[in-house]
């Protein structure tokens, strides 16, 4: 690699060209015009990098976050100083709270500038020191390249996370030596890809001795990329095993597979999580133990042994105890697993597994999503079982808000492939699907990409149906519209006696109308006769669509564990009598 | 000891020597609520830029455990030990203790200095400054024995840790 002089703005564009970046999301302003004039000169270069107008920064760390997840790739984004940064910060902690891997490159003021609160100066390094995993402030030139290639190196290995390289404004017009990536070593960062042999062989013993065994599958598998769950998949068939997964990593294995009980946690299925509650083998594989997944910590997996295998060491024992740790990546763990097994011939104990298969059959009658289905008003879980029917033909991507809409979707849109389900999980951030859904067909522009939305969220990020008629990006967004904040008011009628504490939104918009306004195609529907028909007309349009469907406002999403309930404790569909959830509970979110 | 099983450990952490290193130790420690006593930091390696973080945190083994943990993922930790003195570490404190006072209780003041090895770095008709090193708990009992000989400040650098014997961090 020669090392050439080149100004710091064109160091950042040779650096994303060096890392194979070709698409970026972003929004110009003072503090990054440098750069962004660099951008227009690369239109003329024969491979130029594609930049995505947003309409607000936090839709381009959203944008950028679903681009990552759908694709396998680093997630890019450019900002400016100030608000800015401070817009991206949403998007940012997202990432680092869902392992998603982003570099924000952010503009500052002039370094003689940094310090004195000049216009749209904000500490950025400072800020988002929480919610990144690493960033750097450049405040030499001649580290820019070296901090750039660090930057991506840090945001995709290890377990991935957002990382944030601050570059003051006369730093990109400064000439400096730029180096490429294959001579940039980072000098102590070196996650851990592979585990302790013997502590795999503990584990597959473990595994041979279960008698109630099951797989509790997380993110970790997706981020860890196809081999991984490729793998997974080798092994669950191998041992014939239940599995189940957390919300994050829904598509490792097929979700319409009779070895799949569904999602596991506070909305998780029946058989999931009794399975969870009652085995004596657990198999964590890439998930960590969130409190949306224990319930009441010392009530859980009571009677079990547990392996768990995380790229993250401290997610080992964090929140429960394991019996076997397992630290290292998915793919390398379960390719030595899977090898050891096969050298070894280990076999499971069949006649025992054959049982446990019994006792999960029969919690899988109990039939735990099931609804009432209704002639008049669209139920907002028939309605994504619709979407389900119609679509998954045709290897959509979905990604979702916050709320009822989302845990709905995730119970009844079932995955067959991984990277197909982009949802905010962990920071749990309305407003996340429509610019994640653009990111998302950024990546995959001949896909189709839906974002479930309920009418509460959409409007958080509203604003960014403007990019997707700028670049052409024909996202389908889809409303379950059930006027309320659906989740709140869910919780207040659990657990605040009804007491609907601003939770409801009067004065909506008239959704289709605001797509016409847009340029994008409103449709609505109201009647569950016309529903399959819309769905098809949303899907067959060349551009982007709101859909608007009006569902019942009184569904709650079931079955549900109250906060502070064990998983045997869960409460099922339409038996909600009263029962009474401790002020501990209560406190709980 | 604290109480039951909550000690006071001493973790000794290899960081890179970069801006705001100190800060992402800091931020994490207060963010996932973890307590500390002390916290002391210097470059300890010129030339590769390694400086050494030696945090003194009250709790449980499992507390602390999970600390290091923390404290390991952020990317210019390069290491984090518990060295605590109950295990195999050794454990020093420097104090600079001021005394005012006159007569007798001016000269107890001094005659105890010499049971601690104290030495006087600073004196006035009305004054001492003492320089004391040793573990925390010989200043604990030094500055003690100071308070009604006209004790009248107190500066303290907190703990440096060090393993025993051959084992290298």
């Amino acid at each position: 690699m020669v090392n050439m002089q080149l100004t710091g703005a064109q160091m950042v564009l040779k650096a994303l060209e060096d890392q194979q970046v070709d698409t970026i999301f972003g929004y110009p302003g003072g503090a990054v015009l440098p750069i962004y004039d660099e951008l227009a000169k690369d239109k003329e270069s024969n491979k130029p990098i594609r930049h995505f107008l947003v309409r607000h920064e936090q839709g381009a760390s959203h944008a950028a976050e679903g681009y990552a997840r759908s694709s396998g790739k680093v997630g890019v984004l450019l900002v400016t100083s100030g608000p800015g940064v401070t817009n991206a910060v949403t998007g940012l902690t997202d990432a680092m709270m869902d392992s998603i891997p982003l570099v924000c490159i952010s503009g500052q003021v002039p370094t003689h500038l940094i310090g004195t609160d000049a216009f749209q100066e904000c500490d950025a390094v400072g800020i988002t020191r929480p919610c990144t995993k690493h960033n750097w402030l450049v405040k030499d030139i001649n580290d820019l390249s070296r901090i750039l290639h660090e930057a991506f190196y840090v945001a995709s290995n290890g377990r991935p996370g957002p990382v944030l390289v601050d570059i003051p404004k006369d730093i990109q017009f400064q000439t400096g030596t730029y180096i490429g990536p294959d001579t940039v070593k980072h000098k102590s960062y070196r996650p851990k890809l592979k585990a302790n042999i013997d502590k795999i062989d503990e584990a597959l013993k473990l595994i041979v001795n279960a008698e109630k065994p099951i797989f509790y599958t997380g993110g970790g598998v997706i981020n860890s990329g196809n081999a991984a769950v490729q793998l997974l998949r080798e092994f669950v068939r191998l041992t014939g095993f239940p599995i189940t997964s957390t919300l994050q990593g829904l598509g490792a294995f097929p979700g319409d597979d009779n070895q799949f009980v569904g999602m596991l946690g506070m909305h998780g299925t029946y058989e999931a999580n009794m399975a969870m509650n009652k085995c004596d083998l657990m198999i964590n594989v890439g998930a960590r133990f969130d409190d949306r997944i224990t319930g009441k910590i010392d009530e859980f997996s009571p009677n079990s042994k547990k392996i768990h295998i995380d790229i993250d060491p401290s997610s080992i024992n964090k929140v429960i105890p394991v019996e076997v740790g397992l630290n290292g990546d998915v793919a390398h763990v379960l390719e030595d697993a899977i090898k050891l097994w096969k050298s070894k011939v280990y076999k499971v104990n069949k006649p025992a597994v054959k049982n446990w298969w019994k006792q999960i059959d029969k919690w899988r009658k109990t039939n735990s999503l099931h609804f009432k289905e209704d002639k008049k008003t669209i139920k907002p879980q028939y309605a994504i079982q619709r979407l389900y029917e119609l679509t998954k033909d045709s290897d959509a991507f979905i990604t979702t808000e916050v709320g009822q809409h989302q845990m709905w979707a995730a119970q009844h849109y079932k995955f067959n492939k991984p990277n197909r389900w982009i949802t905010s999980g962990s920071l749990g951030t309305m407003g996340f699907g429509l610019p994640a859904a653009i990111g998302v067909q950024v990546a995959h522009p001949d896909k189709l990409v839906i974002d479930i939305a309920g009418e509460a969220s959409i409007l958080m990020c509203m604003q960014e149906m403007s990019t997707a008629l700028q670049h052409k990006l024909p996202v389908k967004v889809f409303i379950i519209n059930n006027q309320y904040m659906g989740m709140v008011r869910q919780w207040q009628e659990l657990l605040h006696d009804k007491r609907y504490s601003h939770s409801y939104t009067d004065a909506l918009p008239d959704f289709v109308k605001l797509a016409e306004a847009y340029g994008a195609k409103g449709i609505r529907v109201d009647k569950p006769e016309d529903l399959d028909k819309s769905i098809k007309e949303m899907i067959n349009y060349d551009g982007p669509v709101i859909f608007d469907c009006i569902v019942d406002q009184n569904e709650n999403v079931f079955p549900m564990i109250p906060s502070g309930k064990a998983h045997n404790e869960m409460l099922l569909g339409n038996e909600t009598e009263k029962e009474e959830i401790s002020d501990e509970g209560k406190a709980l979110l | 000891m604290i109480n039951g099983d909550e000690l006071k450990h001493t973790v000794s952490v290899l960081v890179d020597n970069e801006p705001g290193v100190l800060a992402r130790v800091i931020g994490l420690i207060s963010g996932r609520g973890y307590n500390i006593d002390s916290l002391t930091v210097a470059e300890v390696d010129a030339e590769k830029h390694i400086s050494r973080i030696t945090i003194v945190a009250p709790g449980s083994e499992e507390t602390v455990n999970k600390m290091i943990s923390q404290l390991e993922r952020l990317v210019p930790v390069k290491k984090a030990v518990n060295v605590t003195y109950e295990k195999k570490g050794i454990e020093r404190e420097m104090a600079l203790v001021k005394i005012v006072s006159t007569g007798e209780k001016r000269v107890e003041s001094m005659r105890l200095s010499e049971v601690f090895r104290a030495k006087v770095i600073d004196t006035t008709h009305d004054s001492f400054v003492f320089e004391l090193n040793g573990s925390p708990r010989k200043i604990d009992a030094f500055v003690d024995l100071m308070k009604p000989l006209g004790l009248s400040e107190v500066s303290r650098t907190g703990v440096v840790a060090i393993a025993r014997g051959t084992e290298k961090m």
